[in-house]
Parts: structure tokens; C-alpha cells; sequence
């Protein structure tokens, strides 16, 4: 059963529902990740609607643009505070991804996945700040989003570099295999490259930032859940928090990495446009 | 035709288990391999580690194609 509370829809009973009180445990679902609309915008025949995710998204625009033209305002030679953090990061895209993944050529590239990483990021912190607590990222149609734009880079990239049919022909046909190999590599290949990693690229953040919530979420539930007179539901509330409380610091962590995971594989793909397999 | 068999309850959960053996198999190797060649090369750390979490991501994403499709194509 699904009530819908103030701007949410949270799980049946989630407000007094203990152990023995004669209600199940109230497991989250999927329905945790729907919001109703804040408010919505009518612009001629469109509806904007802007739910907490609209909100978080335009938070993460105004957090990171905010916080790097701080940091870059007054650009000094020896970088003191706020300028030493954002180049710390800066660096660290330029250096560990794209000089490790797409080597020469890749320069230009270093602003636009340095804008992915930490969009990405913060919209994947929201998961465990206080007050917001939703990875933004966990809504599917932001990676997916994320993705397209990725998609749409190296694609048309790679066909301005080595031309429609040398793209493709890269791409199917790589060197080194015996020739009768090719019956079954050159769909393989065309079938991933052009499909299946799009695909991949959105799932793996979606589905990385989706369980981790809906583990939080089961968690904390469990906690409020097992208080109850017994010593069995204290000693459960108790362990189930400290697995919250763990579970977050791993989150974090999680959050991190996908982040990571998510810039280094655009910049593979941009690598694959620029620079042929050989 | 008639029924011969039905399973019932939480079939998507046994599919999330199923799908997740390979790419656990796959994520074993792919650390263990790792870990083995930073300790055979320490100077090579950056390039490995990098490959390494590459070969996790593409590993995992089956697992996690696994855990969503339940909440896709769920009762």
C-alpha cells in the first residue's frame, strides 16, 4: 500500500509501524524514488513540473558553478585555498583520466569531463547529505541524459576523425583475428559498441546509485521498525543503525567511484573516436 | 496445456542471484589479477589501478542489469 504524505510517497505505515504492533515490515520499493510536484511552471501549451529531483539537479548546477568560479576568480601563481582544492581536481581529471586514457589530443576534452565528474559527484553525494538525501543520479532519466550526451560526443567524433565508413570499419573489424573469426565478431562488436554501451553507461550509475539508496532506505526502516518493548527489537534497532551508519561511509565511497568510473568510460569512448584500435 | 510447475513469490530475487554469479566470478579474477600484478610492479600502480576499476565497471554492469530488470518488468 502507497500514502502519499507531504510532497512524498512514502511506504504503508512508515510513521508507527513497530515490530509487534501487528503490521509487517514495511519494505521500501520503487515508490520511494517518485515525488510529487513542488510546483509547476506553465510556459504556453508546456508544463514544467519541479519535484525535489528538479531542485537537487539545480542545486548541483549552482553548487559547482558557484564553488569553481570562487576558486578561479583571481587565479594566483602559488594557489592558496579554495584554488588549490579546484585545481587538486582539475589535475587530477587531466593527469588520471584523460592523459592515462586518451593521451594526445585529449587536452580539449579535459574541461567537459571535468564538468562530468563533478556533476556527477554531487549528484550522487546528495545520496547521503542531510536534508536532501536522494542521489539524484538514481532517477533514470538523468544518467540516461548523461549518456546521450557522452554518446553523442564520440560518436559524430569518430566518424569527423576517421570517416563514416572508417568508424564503423575500425570498429568491426578489428586487426589481428583470423579472418573466419570476423562472421561472428563484426556483429558482436557493432551490436556493443553501438548499443550496448549507451545502454551500460546509464544502468551501471543508475543502478549503482539506486541500490545503495534502496539499501539506506531498508536499513533506516529497520531501525525505526524493530524499536519496540522486547530485547530482540532493541539489539535489531540497535545493529540495524550501526549498518546504516556504516553503510553510508561505504555509500560514500560508492558515490566516489562511480563518479570515476563513470568520467573514465566517456573518456574510453573518446579515445576509441579519436584514436583507432590498432 | 496444461500447468505443470509454477514458482511464485519473489522470482525476481532468484534472477538477481543468478545474474550475479558470472560477473562475481568476473570481479574476483579481475582484483586478484590486479593486486598481483601491483605487487609483481608497484611503478606500474596508476595504469593498473585504472584498468582494473575499467574491467570492474564492465564486469558489474551485469550484475546491476540483473538487480533492475525485477523492478522493470516486476509484478
Amino acid at each position: 500500500m502507497i500514502s502519499t504524505t507531504a510532497g512524498y510517497i512514502s511506504a504503508s505505515g512508515g510513521v508507527d509501524c513497530h515490530l509487534n504492533s501487528g503490521c509487517g515490515f514495511p519494505a521500501p520499493g520503487a515508490e520511494i524514488f517518485l515525488f510529487e510536484d513542488i510546483f509547476t511552471v506553465q510556459l504556453a501549451s508546456l508544463e514544467f513540473g519541479f519535484s525535489k529531483v528538479t531542485v537537487l539537479l539545480l542545486l548541483g548546477v549552482v553548487l559547482i558553478v558557484g564553488f569553481f568560479s570562487y576558486a578561479f576568480r583571481k587565479p594566483q601563481l602559488v594557489p592558496r585555498g579554495a584554488q588549490n582544492l579546484g585545481e587538486v581536481g582539475y589535475v587530477f581529471i587531466r593527469d588520471g583520466i584523460v592523459r592515462e586514457t586518451i593521451g594526445k589530443g585529449g587536452e580539449k576534452f579535459v574541461p567537459f569531463l571535468f564538468s562530468f565528474f563533478f556533476f556527477v559527484w554531487i549528484l550522487n553525494f546528495f545520496g547521503i547529505l542531510p536534508g536532501a538525501q536522494l542521489p539524484a543520479t538514481s532517477i533514470f532519466a538523468i544518467p540516461v541524459a548523461f549518456a546521450l550526451i557522452v554518446y553523442f560526443t564520440w560518436v559524430p567524433l569518430g566518424m569527423i576523425k576517421q570517416g563514416p565508413i572508417g568508424f564503423f570499419k575500425n570498429m568491426m573489424f578489428p586487426p589481428g583475428v583470423p579472418k573466419p573469426m570476423y562472421v561472428l565478431l563484426a556483429p558482436i562488436e557493432l551490436i556493443s559498441n553501438i548499443l550496448v554501451r549507451p545502454f551500460t553507461h546509464a544502468v551501471r550509475l543508475f543502478a549503482n546509485m539506486f541500490a545503495g539508496h534502496l539499501l539506506l532506505a531498508t536499513f533506516s526502516i529497520a531501525a525505526f521498525y524493530l524499536i519496540s518493548a522486547s530485547v530482540i527489537g532493541i539489539l535489531g534497532s540497535v545493529a540495524s543503525f550501526a549498518v546504516t551508519v556504516a553503510l553510508t561511509g561505504f555509500e560514500a565511497f560508492i558515490q566516489a567511484l562511480q563518479a570515476y568510473i563513470f568520467t573514465l568510460l566517456a573518456a574510453v569512448y573518446i579515445g576509441s573516436a579519436l584514436h583507432a584500435e590498432h | 496445456m496444461s500447468l505443470y510447475a509454477e514458482l511464485t513469490g519473489s522470482i525476481g530475487s532468484i534472477g538477481y542471484g543468478l545474474a550475479a554469479i558470472g560477473p562475481g566470478i568476473g570481479i574476483g579474477i579481475i582484483f586478484g589479477q590486479g593486486v598481483q600484478a601491483i605487487a609483481r610492479q608497484p611503478e606500474a600502480y596508476g595504469v593498473i589501478r585504472q584498468n582494473m576499476l575499467l574491467g570492474f565497471a564492465l564486469a558489474e554492469a551485469l550484475a546491476l542489469i540483473g538487480f533492475v530488470v525485477p523492478f522493470v518488468f516486476g509484478a
